[in-house]
């Protein structure tokens, strides 16, 4: 099985760096299974868990906000503003968030930013699902 | 005489008392300056990476219209500045502040002509004090994170995008060495479109297309020039601290040794002068 090289990257640090045998992100135009030997591509990510399958068929999960992806020959690159492994999320703290957006875009206030709020919503629920695996 | 050697005593302790202070700060300033170089340093494959990227974007597509590599005429300047929470740093705020106001003064008439950010209580103090137009501030970042200064940064690049100002620069203290700290004025917007460092560009399949992945790229890049402009200036600071507290020490040291001599001196003269008495008490006995 052919190997490439995947890289996440936040402006705080390296998350991950490894080899892996497939990446499964969200673009913004949907699902993409990235396989070595991709052709080069550039694409923003949306809030979104990130899945990598590494050696052995294990697969590594992470939720990743504010991203794009590169992949490059047999090199993968996410960047992010934000990734976080399952075992740095707080599992309480993201469900008290999620439930704080929900009640901010139920309540429909006049001066709502609805764009961040819902954002709110997205990156919480997806550290939920992370978590949840 | 007495009265004197108890005052310089008190003098000698007191100057003891500071350059422990002094010392201590200057070792805790050298622990958070290899901190913040290391912070430096990991935020560094991300920028590379935004930069790599948009080379190959802009150099690929020719003539790309995006607003933010566009410049246009300056009706109005942003002003990124970034200084300390603390004090204690030397030169650090002021030498920052004096150069900002002396561009401004150069650049601009009045005050509808430009706006400030200011990062740190410092320059937020000094420049609300004497009203300049601060349109937004963030204090009390220790240990900058992305987040931080995310709020800020988009804030900024958000104005430039709606057109409210036409230039941003960024102020901050660049950092040479743990010695010297440079006061620097650097144009964020309008972008220039990066050379590619190593001369190939790849070509990629973008999705949605280019100019979409563009738009998406290039605030976050603003953003993280912003970001590790203000890790520099952190590395910048607490380098600025480690020297002003050394110099610190140095002089307390000079001024113990000094008062030490004048101690001893004191306590000197005091004696001979005792013995002086006695003798002259026993001789008029005798």
């Amino acid at each position: 099985m052919s190997k490439m090289t995947v890289e996440v990257v936040t402006p705080e640090r390296v998350l991950f760096s490894g080899e892996a045998s497939m990446v499964i992100a969200r673009g913004v135009q949907g699902d993409l299974g990235i396989l070595p030997n991709h052709m080069p591509m550039v694409t923003p990510l949306k809030i979104a868990p990130v899945r990598i399958k590494t050696e052995g068929d294990k697969e590594l999960v992470m939720a990743v906000s504010g991203g794009f992806m590169e992949v490059r020959g047999d090199k993968v690159t996410i960047l992010a503003e934000t990734a976080e492994r399952p075992e740095d999320i707080d599992p309480s703290r993201a469900k008290a968030a999620k439930e704080r957006a929900e009640q901010r875009l139920n309540e429909k206030h006049p001066d709502l930013d609805l764009r961040r709020a819902e954002r709110a919503l997205q990156r919480a629920i997806t550290r939920l699902q992370v978590t949840n695996k | 005489m007495a009265k004197g050697i108890r005052e310089i005593r008190r003098r000698i302790k007191s100057v003891k008392n500071t350059r422990q202070i002094t010392k201590a700060m200057k070792m805790v300033a050298a622990a958070k300056l290899r901190r913040n170089q290391e912070k430096a340093e990991a935020a560094r494959p991300y920028a590379d990476k935004i930069q790599e990227v948009i080379a190959s974007i802009a150099g690929g597509t020719t003539g790309s219209k995006h607003p933010m590599l566009q410049s246009r005429p300056v009706k109005k300047t942003g002003y990124i500045v970034i200084t300390s929470d603390r004090g204690l740093a030397g030169g650090y705020n002021g030498n920052m502040i004096r150069t900002v106001i002396q561009t401004i003064n150069e650049k601009h008439k009045s005050k509808d002509e430009y706006g400030i950010f200011v990062i740190g209580r410092k320059g937020r103090d000094f420049f609300t004090k004497r009203n300049y137009p601060v349109i937004d501030e963030a204090t009390g970042i220790e240990n900058p994170a992305f987040a931080d200064i995310k709020k800020i940064a988009s804030a900024a690049v958000q104005l430039f995008a709606d057109e409210q100002i036409d230039e941003l620069y960024l102020c901050y203290n660049k950092f040479q060495s743990a010695i010297s700290q440079v006061p620097t004025i650097k144009r964020v917007l309008p972008l220039e479109a990066p050379e590619s460092s190593n001369g190939r560009t790849t070509n990629y399949e973008y999705e949605p297309n280019a100019e979409e992945v563009l738009a998406d790229l290039l605030p976050k890049y603003a953003e993280t020039l912003v970001y590790s402009a203000m890790l520099e200036a952190k590395a910048s600071e607490e380098g600025s601290r480690m020297t002003a507290m050394g110099n610190a020490t140095d002089n307390a040291t000079d001024m113990i040794g000094r008062y030490t001599l004048i101690y001893n001196r004191a306590r000197q003269a005091a004696i001979t002068q005792e013995i002086s008495e006695i003798v002259s008490g026993a001789n008029a006995q005798a």
